[in-house]
């Protein structure tokens, strides 16, 4: 018999996750899960795990959820102030470097692993992974979080560079239904969210409309009661 | 005088961190035109293959480059200290910059004294450069340093070093040092769990330093006899 207080009453919120980021051609589209657990408890079923830094730049987040609350909280404050500075908008170089820059700077204290992305004038689309550890990688697409594990196969044989905003955000709910089916720590909803030139388009993809796959069975008469 | 109803404790300090995100061997040869560095582009998380296309190597400055092994966030925070003296050098503009071997020599005591304080850069480094003869040096996260003609790190030290010991010659060419880093390359991908087939060589000469782009190199899987439908004996190339 599970006594009353389970481990999950004390466990940290972590986010299970799936994240990912996918620069396409004029853009970059971020995508998530929307899963946040306590132990096997899952504590928030539609999460938002994509974080605004700031008008053109988006953060995902995966680890512990505290810890990347405060990381893109310190980050947004300091952009808010280097935006006004500089008189014109932060590069998403600049945010990848600052959240590297927490990252690494408190790698022992930390357990965050996050994906910066957004348009610039300079670079235009851009995706930043900062993985644990706080090493700063510029990628044509990146994942991160548990559900990631079940997706490199999959991303390994399907990803293409120069996607259409159509085709890339179909790929990352695709890729997001697929590890939501195998992960049990990522679940819930899809959101993604499209950044470019033109600004920003948030997206939801509910979880019983998402592709199915192997063994899932198409909705059909819910109840047998019906 | 009044006892604090909360006791403060602060977090626990541990700095003595775990690498994460890793790079395997970098090799280093000295040759008859000066010293080549390779090394694969992989950086993996634990036992996954995480990130295809990571840089290695890098340029200082205008004659040195630094290879390195171990977590990548920390060769990023060496590559960012290099930067700025290497900008130093450049904004000085007294017509003198650091040599390979000062580079070598500071980047030993960096590597001591973060030791010291049980807080390391987890990395193994190669240092090469060319100026006014070759230059190779290695330095370590324990603050380890030597110079030597060739070097490995990592699990080319096991591998790699024995196959350079039996061909090295101080004036090896070129095109025979090359073929000998990638012979060395080729068995750290046999052999080595955490090694890649996609490597760069770098060479530096009193021409100056250049980094080759990442390439594949080739593989052998059927001299030794492994496809089995061919064999009368056992399965796995043994004669029993």
């Amino acid at each position: 018999m599970e006594p009353m207080a389970g481990e999950w009453t004390s466990a940290a919120h972590s986010m299970g996750t799936t994240i990912m980021a996918v620069e396409y051609n004029g853009g970059v589209i971020l995508g998530a899960d929307s899963r946040t657990t306590t132990g096997v408890y899952v504590a928030n079923r539609a999460s938002d795990k994509i974080t605004q830094l700031t008008d053109n730049v988006y953060l995902c987040r995966s680890g512990s959820a505290a810890d990347t609350q405060v990381v893109s909280d310190y980050v947004r404050y300091f952009l808010n102030q280097h935006t006004i500075q500089l008189g014109r908008e932060a590069t998403v170089k600049t945010a990848a470097t600052l959240v590297k820059e927490l990252a690494y700077q408190n790698k022992s204290f930390l357990q965050a692993g996050m994906i910066v992305a957004g348009w610039d004038k300079y670079d235009g689309g851009s995706v930043y992974a900062v993985p644990l550890g706080g090493t700063l990688l510029r990628l044509p697409f990146a994942t991160g979080g548990s559900g990631s594990s079940y997706l490199y196969g999959f991303l390994d044989q399907a990803w293409r560079p120069q996607m259409s905003k159509d085709e890339a955000e179909r790929f990352v709910v695709k890729s997001i239904a697929l590890a939501i089916a195998r992960d049990g720590a990522s679940g819930g909803v899809v959101r993604t969210v499209t950044v470019n030139e033109h600004g920003v388009e948030r997206n939801f993809f509910a979880g019983d409309k998402l592709p199915l796959f192997h063994e899932e069975i198409p909705p059909g008469r819910n109840s047998l009661l019906a | 005088m009044f006892s604090s109803a909360v006791s403060t404790t602060s977090a626990p300090n541990t700095r003595t961190s775990q690498p994460i995100v890793t790079g395997t061997t970098v090799l280093g040869i000295k040759y008859a035109d000066g010293v080549m560095l390779a090394a694969d582009t992989l950086a993996s998380y634990g036992s996954l293959a995480r990130y295809n296309d990571v840089r290695r190597i890098q340029k200082v400055g205008s004659s040195t480059l630094i290879g390195a092994s171990g977590e990548i966030s920390d060769f990023q925070s060496v590559l960012d200290i290099l930067e700025g003296m290497t900008r130093e050098d450049i904004n000085l503009d007294d017509g003198y910059t650091r040599t390979p071997a000062e580079i070598h020599g500071y980047l030993r005591s960096v590597m001591y004294q973060r030791r010291n304080k049980g807080n390391p850069l987890w990395n193994q480094l190669l240092v090469a450069g060319y100026r006014e003869k070759p230059f190779l040096g290695y330095v370590d996260l324990i603050g380890t340093a030597y110079e030597e003609n060739f070097i490995a790190t990592g699990f080319g030290a096991y591998l790699a070093i024995p196959i350079i010991r039996d061909r090295w010659r101080a004036d090896l060419s070129e095109g025979e040092a090359r073929a000998l880093v990638e012979d060395c390359l080729r068995v750290m991908y046999y052999r080595d769990c955490r090694a890649s087939n996609r490597i760069q060589i770098a060479k530096a000469t009193g021409a100056g330093v250049s980094i080759s782009e990442p390439y594949v190199i080739s593989s052998d899987w059927e001299t030794a006899n492994f496809d089995i439908r061919h064999s009368t004996r056992g399965s796995d190339g043994s004669s029993w």
